[in-house]
């Protein structure tokens, strides 16, 4: 056997070039794992690590060094490694109810935001996919438009309308609607404007792509079975419609959750969220430890109900 | 004629007795300047299968949508079981569809699929369990009342389809092509399934298609359809062997076309000068003496034999074999008439060729003939 082998195989070059077949073949047969290894190898680097560091850090004292925290790791002289964990950082967090209040606070506004993301995102994504073929990319364009511009200079716009001598304060003093401008900036409300304003095309974008997927002679064939519009909306649309729904109150609640730019702009001192208790922890206190350790703790906050909702759909799915 | 009038099997044959269960008349659609359906009239009785045959954009899809309710009408009525449909909405209709996509709910078991129209109309429980049962059993699906239709082949999915439309027992089944979607193989077998099962039913039955071989297959009474008009209502023997229009002919089958002018007509005899040869007709059809007109023949009921003499007289003419295809069980012989017309003749291969010489080959010199009672004449 060997030798009919040694004999098929090419005289001149009888190593190289089955090993470049070889690697070869080996990229061709491998092209997906490899396709998929970049994505990952850029996420392990970028994600994971700092991620870390950060919960490193949060394990750590603050100290008076640079960068401002005790090591994790000493070598002593003798050569005798020493670890040191501290969890004061947590207890810290748990025990001030300044930090506790931000936490729920927070969460209140983001799920509040979310929900009126979707309250006004669904009915805007079910238009634009009942929309004519003219009217259709005009809309989605009219969506992603606000991206052409920068973020913060669609919040510093809203300050400008919002403030008590801006637009809609004046607007509505001149129409003789109101005697004194309402106070909206620096409220709850401006940054539930803020929120849901930005915040909004997260929503409707998702949305959009899982209804457009959707055979519409399935509504048909609910009216035609005797089904309402309410009714079919209820059984057939909306249950169609919930992987849409689902990411979209995601990419939605998790950034709004942690977003420190609206509420330090248009909620001023008045609104606490977690974000903005990070950055002063950050930079004003530059207490790195503590500031790692609301991170870590909102990483959690938000991590949990994701994993908890894929947990149960993964269920549902094995059910049926 | 044993005393007391009975109701007939046939009401479509016999109209004059029966109440039709559908009317339509005067129907109109138009989208913009397009007229889909155009001020069309048709009676449906009770049992009937019913096919709709037409071309893509005949109009068909949209008269079946307009009797589920999904359309509105530009002009003339619906009537239902002696209901005028213009005020009620789809989902109030005594109708049921089954949709060319067939539409399953995604989300739904095969048995709640079934369920959901019974649901609606708030059938009691274990009323709902027997009817789906029933029914799964009708469509022989028993077994996959649990799964999911992703998880179904074609012709399964076909049949749920079918039940969860039917298992309502609607006045009225509506069905959008009902087969285009199943291989060839499948779709033979079905059109026979789906006919028994109307049997079964008793429901009346419209089915739209583009297949004419469905259509002739299932129907009891079909239409044929061009540009949102009707072009003949009939059985499928009335259709294909007795077209009214050129279209029809053309449509239905394939058919050779002669243009005459007729020479005589009487109450049991119309003759018919052609370029080729006098036409004999044996049966009466009041046309005027002298007027132009198309004459038809199908291709299998033309004889073809090998002659070299030359041959005269009505229903008969000289050709040579210009090309042949082999299908089989017939062959198609393309024979070249005196003024260069091709007419194509099929006939069956009752034996095989024993030699070479009995069989009609290439270049073979040919008389062509057919039987007065054959000849199909058009009057438009």
């Amino acid at each position: 056997m060997s030798d009919a082998a040694a004999q098929t195989a090419p005289a001149a070059t009888p190593e190289t070039k089955p090993l470049m077949q070889r690697i070869r073949r080996k990229l061709q047969n491998n092209w997906r794992s490899i396709v998929v290894m970049v994505p990952f190898a850029w996420l392990l680097i970028f994600f994971l690590a700092p991620f870390f560091i950060v919960a490193k850090i949060s394990l750590a004292e603050l100290a008076i060094a640079s960068p401002p925290f005790t090591k994790m790791i000493e070598w002593a002289d003798s050569g005798i490694m020493t670890i040191r964990i501290v969890f004061d950082n947590f207890t810290y967090i748990f025990e001030d109810d300044l930090y506790l209040n931000t936490y729920l606070n927070s969460l209140k506004i983001s799920t509040t935001s979310t929900f009126l993301c979707l309250l006004f995102g669904y009915p805007i994504a079910y238009a634009i996919v009942r929309s004519g073929p003219v009217a259709k990319p005009v809309l989605l364009f009219l969506i992603i438009l606000p991206f052409w511009t920068s973020f913060l200079l669609r919040v510093y716009a809203w300050m400008g309308l919002l403030a008590d001598q801006g637009t809609i304060n004046n607007l509505l003093i001149s129409l003789g609607l109101i005697d004194e401008p309402i106070r909206m900036l620096y409220t709850e409300f401006a940054v539930y404007v803020g929120i849901v304003y930005t915040y909004m095309p997260f929503m409707i974008l998702p949305l959009y792509a899982n209804m457009e997927k959707l055979d519409g002679s399935l509504n048909e064939a609910a009216a035609d079975l005797g089904s309402r519009p309410t009714n079919t909306f209820f059984k057939v649309t909306l249950p169609l419609t919930l992987p849409g729904i689902i990411a979209g109150c995601l990419l939605v609640f998790i950034p709004a959750t942690g977003e420190y730019v609206i509420p330090d702009l248009l909620g001023g001192g008045n609104v606490n969220m977690i974000g903005r208790v990070l950055y002063n922890e950050f930079s004003r206190n530059s207490d790195w430890p503590v500031a790692a350790a609301v991170a870590i703790v909102l990483l959690f906050l938000l991590v949990l109900p994701i994993m908890v909702f894929q947990y149960f759909q993964g269920k549902a799915s094995e059910a049926s | 004629m044993t005393g007391a009038p009975t109701v007939s099997d046939t009401p479509w044959l016999d109209q004059d007795g029966q109440k039709p269960l559908v009317q339509i008349k005067g129907v109109t659609k138009k989208y913009g300047d397009v007229t889909a359906v155009d001020n069309v009239d048709l009676d449906i009785y009770q049992g009937e299968l019913f096919c709709l045959l037409g071309g893509s954009g005949c109009g068909k899809s949209t008269l079946l949508r307009m009797l589920a309710g999904f359309e509105s009408l530009n002009g003339g009525s619906i009537t239902i079981d002696g209901m005028d449909m213009a005020d009620v909405p789809a989902y109030e209709r005594p109708t049921n569809m089954m949709f060319q996509s067939y539409a399953l709910f995604p989300h739904m078991s095969v048995e709640k699929n079934i369920a959901f129209g019974l649901q609606q109309d708030r059938v009691p429980k274990n009323d709902i369990v027997d009817r789906v049962h029933d029914i799964l059993t009708l469509v022989e699906l028993q077994d996959f009342k649990k799964r999911k239709p992703q998880q179904l082949s074609g012709g399964q999915r076909q049949r749920v389809a079918l039940a969860r439309a039917l298992v309502k027992q609607p006045k009225l089944l509506l069905l959008d092509e009902p087969l285009a979607a199943l291989d060839k193989k499948l779709r033979k077998q079905t059109q026979f399934e789906l006919a028994n099962i109307q049997e079964k039913v008793g429901v009346t039955f419209i089915v739209v298609t583009h297949d004419q071989e469905e259509a002739m297959t299932l129907s009891s009474r079909m239409a044929v359809m061009d540009a949102g008009r009707f072009q003949q209502i009939g059985t499928p023997t009335e259709i294909y062997e007795f077209p009214d229009s050129r279209f029809v002919a053309d449509f239905i089958g394939s058919a050779n076309f002669f243009e005459g002018r007729v020479t005589e007509d009487s109450s049991d005899h119309v003759r018919v000068q052609t370029d080729v040869a006098e036409v004999y007709i044996d049966h009466g059809q009041s046309v005027l003496v002298g007027s132009k007109i198309w004459v038809a023949l199908r291709p299998e009921k033309i004889q073809i034999v090998k002659t070299d003499e030359p041959v005269s007289g009505p229903n008969t003419v000289n050709g040579v074999v210009d090309d042949i295809g082999y299908l089989g069980e017939t062959s198609i012989y393309k024979v070249a008439l005196p003024n260069g017309q091709i007419v194509d003749v099929t006939a069956p291969n009752q034996s095989r060729p024993t030699s070479e010489t009995q069989r009609i080959t290439w270049e073979d010199k040919v008389a062509i003939s057919w039987e007065p009672s054959s000849v199909m004449l058009l009057n438009s």
